[in-house]
């Protein structure tokens, strides 16, 4: 496999692990605040937020680097996975119930993933944008 | 008033991700990863205004979300901005250029229509 794809796979993987990641801290903590009642500026200061906060900066400069090589019609697609993976973790590790309706967001999710994964990463010239964009 | 902020989210976002990828296609392609390599690649991105207006338009697109969940549910929120998938895809193809053949339309279709499914 060429050097391009293996960077491709690795960074995509690593935008979606950093996006789901995130948002289950940044929740962990704003649930928890809430559920303390606190104040929301207490909730925006607790570990889990500024964790998850952090991981959600990781997330964009990962998705940043991606861009500057791969499609934005192949990055968008692909990385939406992560919606797929939360829903899954959720059933795994929270012991949340999945309807039949979301196991079908799932599959459709899945297979529209595959789908775009089987097109090139890259069908841009940096030099014809640079003349586009003048 | 909640279509108006559905039609807001969705804009900006595909807009804001459009220029984010302009932005970076002009820089050129990332090789080096070593820190200092991509602490430099990342001053030089802050030098060119794409990426500042990009992420202006992703935090308007932000605001304009949490503005929709404070008037509506999260279980229309999250369908009713999937078609950000379908303008993004649509953005792409005339905007950057992009070759989107059949199967990226499908694909962007099929996780469109999976989001709207996951949030019901």
């Amino acid at each position: 496999m060429s050097r391009l794809r293996w960077k491709t796979r690795i960074l995509a993987t690593l935008v979606v692990l950093a996006n789901v990641l995130g948002n289950f801290f940044l929740s962990l903590g704003l649930r928890h605040r809430v559920a303390a009642t606190s104040s929301w500026l207490e909730a925006l200061t607790s570990p889990w937020v500024l964790l998850g906060a952090g991981v959600l900066v990781f997330w964009m400069l990962c998705r940043l680097a991606l861009l500057s090589w791969a499609d934005l019609s192949w990055v968008v697609p692909v990385t939406a996975s992560g919606y797929a993976l939360t829903a899954l973790i959720g059933r795994l590790f929270l012991g949340e119930q999945i309807s039949a309706t979301r196991w079908a967001g799932i599959a459709l999710i899945t297979l529209g993933v595959l789908l775009v994964r089987t097109t090139a990463i890259r069908t841009t010239s940096p030099r014809r944008l640079r003349e586009g964009s003048g | 008033m909640s279509w108006v902020l559905v039609i807001i989210v969705a804009v900006t976002a595909s807009l804001g991700d459009a220029l984010q990828t302009l932005g970076m296609k002009l820089h050129g392609e990332i090789h080096d990863f070593r820190l200092g390599a991509l602490a430099a690649a990342f001053r030089r991105l802050l030098r060119s205004w794409h990426l500042g207006l990009s992420l202006l338009l992703l935090a308007i697109s932000f605001g304009a979300f949490l503005g929709l969940l404070a008037i509506a549910d999260l279980s229309f929120a999250v369908p009713a901005t999937a078609v950000e998938y379908v303008l993004t895809t649509l953005l792409a193809r005339y905007l950057l250029g992009e070759k989107v053949n059949w199967r990226r339309w499908a694909g962007a279709g099929l996780v469109a229509c999976g989001v709207v499914l996951l949030a019901l």
